[in-house]
């Protein structure tokens, strides 16, 4: 489909705004470049932005089962409260006595918030669940500064984790200690131990962790380091499986990051905005952070104003909708579903770990692909063409030719039953024609687009011919 | 209670026993025992859709809404098309998630091309990413961008909005370099102290245009400063002001940063908001977070895609050059949404109204009595006005329904302007600022 610029006619336009009514003012300096921007009138763009959504995949499209990302449902209704004046048209800097129901809003959030994942008080500031990472390590740095404690430099990162927690860690300024997994996944008690020191500042753990399993240790691992005098943060990615069964505060970790666009229902908008709500024990309340210009200087900062406010309104609508009875329901509901889809997919593709999982698993295709020579890409390609999202690829990278499904609780038995059979098609299409597979997908928007040649050339905007 | 919840309890049985348990409990049997939480959660319980929706709108009304608005610092109130409010509503574009699987999501990939393209038309820069989290972290970002071995200190301007500033400390607390604050002469950024800090030691300078106080810095000689002492200049912009003002590509700048709020997103109590992120071709390797490439099908057909991985986290871990990966697309979108809507002459002609109304507001505050400006260099949309009884004079406004402008320092008061704002708001700002003064 052309691009919005090639559709562009000069002097095209829709009428907006009303004449001046006040005396123009001439800056003294002027852009000289001229604006190329398209010249359109509103009916051109809603067009162009209808059919631009008619090739986009969204959870209200279809099963959309990306392990790791928690793709359930967005309810409705918490997009029109996301959309009342009320909570639009107030302005951050607005003075506190007229802007009570915002901050009712960031309380009951925070104070359910707590209640779920064990902690004590909480932050919406971080914009995204990498970003409430950053804003964790950081309360663990600053702990550790304000006890004097500077020989604290490292960070323990499990080799199932997230790419982010390694990343987080050196943008906090830490080194990086990888620690292998035990062959089940589950962090490795002795490599753990090997490493624990007056040098490590703390661990970031995801339980259950990225093979869906939840590690039956986690109170001995924390309790190792605490006693080595780290803390210990937890990666919410995961959360989905256990809230309103157990909590991350009671398994001994100190802070957490809570995805409130994964768990919490609000939508991911093709990659954000988001919201990371960061919460901690009691001990690390006063290393939050704090906007400079609402509740002035001295705090740490990590973004403007007090966040993803809109993002808020959303989480909290969903969890007074929920409540304490249907929190837990939730969680127990996507353990169920990705039980069973496991179970019916067995028999065909090899789950990683044949045990009971939480609400994801993971596929292991490394034998099959040595029978069929067809990949986990390959698979997630065909996947496309039958409609559904593929799962996450080659991920996480302690299983070679990963797919990780987690379905979540908002998908029925119907269309879990579709999946598990449209996964038994590919397994024996696998077998007949795998030269189909290799080159799927053959009903897509586009084929398999040249990544390479993408990154080697990059083109990152139009030009006028 | 409320659930979204699809299997009927038969259905959940008949699973339970597909998977071999006879209860829900069993599929909690690795939680070791004393984990397992007793008690239901201290929460109040579910509720339907209808009393949500009153709970909920209960807590909207608790807010107050100004019927004008004449308060920036960060976040503005200018019109938004209603086209722009209605299309990233559609629930394609709000549900996906990051666009991993380019086949199924070309919609996402485009729009994002898209933004990404009018960013570059509109800072005149090279490339953008598809979006940061917001201004503050864009700057914080981009701070981190331009610092290697040798050149670990960033400068950051007194004039930028303290937000920012304190959000860039925080980042250079995390990756343990050194931040150092230029001073202010007259609401500016002050060239002699600036020239005198450019130490071998500094990567680069964040300079903010206009900046917080509103005034127009003289960004070119200062980005020339900076380049004489080899270091980088990233400068944060307000985005529609650039239909009208220099761009950042004009005055010299390394990395333009800035706040998309303006360009189509609502004041929201400060977020959701959007970080743009612009360079010159030889940095885009260094740009983080994600950036929308074009490329080709395996039938040669035109293609786009998440493109130069290699910088990020999932490939990268800890050598990523950031940990972003969730952004703001969905605010990206809207930007871009918005600058169609505009168009070129929509945009320009907002902006152009937006400083008359601004002046005209400075103007007329002025000619009271004991009302006097701040600081007397050119301004567009933002100045700061000392006057007596200053927190008299906001209240007063606030009873008329007015937002006046942010109280700063004893008496005085940074005022905001857009073209919102109809001539008889500012008459009547003006009236009522002159009858408390006369009391």
């Amino acid at each position: 489909m052309k691009l919005i610029f090639e559709k562009s006619v000069p002097g095209r336009h829709s009428s907006l705004l009303p004449a001046c009514d006040v005396p123009a003012y001439e800056l003294p300096e002027m852009r000289q470049e001229p604006l190329d921007l398209p010249e359109l009138c509103e009916n051109d763009v809603s067009r162009h932005y209808t059919q631009l959504c008619q090739r986009v995949h969204g959870v209200n499209c279809g099963f959309y089962p990306l392990g790791s990302c928690t793709m359930k449902y967005n309810p409705r209704i918490d997009e029109e409260m996301a959309a009342l004046p009320g909570f639009t048209n107030i302005h951050p800097l607005a003075p506190a006595a007229s802007v009570e129901g915002c901050r009712e809003v960031l309380e009951l959030a925070a104070k359910y918030l707590c209640e779920i994942s064990g902690m004590d008080g909480m932050t919406f500031q971080p914009a995204a669940g990498a970003h409430g990472e950053f804003t964790g390590v950081l309360l663990i740095k600053q702990y550790h500064a304000s006890r004097g404690d500077t020989a604290r430099t490292k960070i323990i990162v499990p080799d199932s984790a997230h790419g982010t927690n390694p990343a987080t860690a050196a943008m906090c300024g830490y080194d990086v200690v990888n620690v292998a997994s035990a062959p089940d996944g589950c962090v490795d008690l002795d490599a753990l131990k090997a490493v624990l020191g007056p040098d490590i500042a703390g661990l970031m753990l995801t339980n259950p962790n990225t093979v869906g399993i939840f590690d039956k240790n986690i109170l001995e691992i924390t309790r190792l380091v605490h006693e080595c005098g780290g803390l210990c943060y937890y990666d919410g990615a995961n959360l989905n499986a256990v809230m309103g069964h157990v909590r991350p505060g009671d398994m001994g970790f100190d802070c957490i990051h809570m995805n409130l666009h994964k768990t919490f229902a609000t939508p991911h908008g093709g990659g954000g905005p988001g919201a990371g709500a960061v919460g901690c024990k009691d001990f690390l309340k006063k290393f939050l952070p704090k906007s400079a210009l609402m509740e002035g200087e001295g705090s740490i900062q990590v973004r403007g104003f007090a966040g993803n406010f809109l993002v808020v309104v959303r989480a909290l609508a969903y969890l007074m909708t929920l409540g304490k009875e249907g929190v837990p329901e939730a969680s127990t509901n996507a353990v169920l579903n990705a039980n069973y889809l496991m179970e019916k997919i067995k028999g065909t593709f090899t789950p990683a770990f044949d045990r009971v999982c939480m609400h994801e698993f993971v596929l292991d295709l490394s034998e099959f692909k040595k029978e069929t020579g067809v990949s986990a890409l390959d698979v997630a390609k065909t996947l496309i063409d039958n409609g559904m999202h593929p799962p996450t690829m080659y991920f996480p990278l302690i299983v070679h030719e990963a797919l990780m499904l987690e379905p979540t609780e908002t998908e029925s038995r119907e269309t879990l039953d579709e999946a598990a059979e449209i996964f038994r098609k590919l397994y024996d299409l696998a077998h007949k024609d795998p030269e189909y597979m290799h080159n799927a997908p053959h009903h897509a928007q586009i084929g398999r687009p040249d990544e390479v040649g993408a990154a080697r050339n990059p083109i990152v905007r139009w030009t006028r011919a | 209670m409320g659930s979204y919840v699809p299997g009927t309890q038969a259905e959940r049985e008949q699973m339970l026993k597909a998977i071999g348990m006879e209860r829900e409990e069993q599929l909690y049997a690795d939680v070791p025992e004393q984990m397992l939480l007793r008690e239901p959660l201290d929460i109040p319980s579910g509720m339907s859709e209808l009393e949500v929706r009153n709970r909920m709108m209960e807590l909207a009304e608790k807010n107050r809404l100004y019927k004008t608005i004449l308060r920036g610092a960060g976040a503005y109130d200018h019109f938004i098309p209603s086209i722009v409010k209605y299309v990233p509503a559609k629930e394609e574009f709000l549900t996906a998630y990051t666009p991993y699987q380019a086949e199924m999501s070309q919609g996402i990939l485009q729009s994002i091309f898209e933004y990404q393209t009018m960013i570059c038309q509109l800072t005149g820069m090279d490339a953008s990413n598809a979006s940061v989290y917001d201004g503050a972290t864009a700057a914080a970002e981009a701070a981190a961008m331009c610092r290697d071995r040798k050149r670990t200190v960033t400068l950051v301007s007194a004039a930028v909005h303290p937000d920012a500033i304190n959000t860039i400390r925080t980042y250079c607390y995390g990756s343990n370099t050194e931040l150092r604050i230029v001073p202010c002469k007259d609401g500016k950024t002050d060239m002699d102290a600036l020239k005198e800090m450019l130490t071998p030691d500094v990567a680069s300078l964040v300079l903010q245009q206009p900046n917080f106080f509103g005034q127009l810095e003289d960004a070119k000689a200062i980005g020339e400063a900076v380049h004489a002492a080899k270091a980088m200049f990233i400068l944060s912009c307000d985005p529609l002001s650039l239909s009208i003002l220099p761009t950042p590509k004009e005055l010299g700048a390394d990395v333009m940063v800035g706040e998309g709020q303006c360009l189509g997103l609502p004041i929201a109590w400060g977020g959701p908001y959007l970080g743009i992120m612009a360079t010159l071709s030889k940095h885009i390797r260094k740009l983080p977070g994600r950036i929308v490439g074009e490329t080709t099908d395996d039938a040669d057909n035109k293609a786009y895609v998440l493109s130069l991985q290699a910088r990020e986290q999932h490939i990268r871990r800890e050598k990523a050059s950031s940990n972003i990966c969730s952004n703001e697309a969905l605010c990206a979108l809207t930007a871009g949404l918005y600058m169609a809507a505009m168009g070129p002459e929509g945009m320009k002609e907002a902006a152009r109204q937006t400083t008359a109304k601004a002046h005209y507001l400075q103007t007329e505050l002025c000619k009271l009595e004991g009302v006097s400006l701040k600081y007397k260099g050119e301004f567009y949309q933002e100045f700061v006005t000392v006057m007596p009884k200053r927190d008299c004079v906001l209240a007063a406004l606030e009873e008329a329904g007015i937002l006046g402008g942010l109280p700063m320092g004893e008496n005085e008061i940074l005022w905001c302007a857009t073209e919102k704002n109809t001539r008889a708001e500012l008459d009547r700002t003006v009236a009522i600022v002159k009858e408390v003064l006369a009391k």
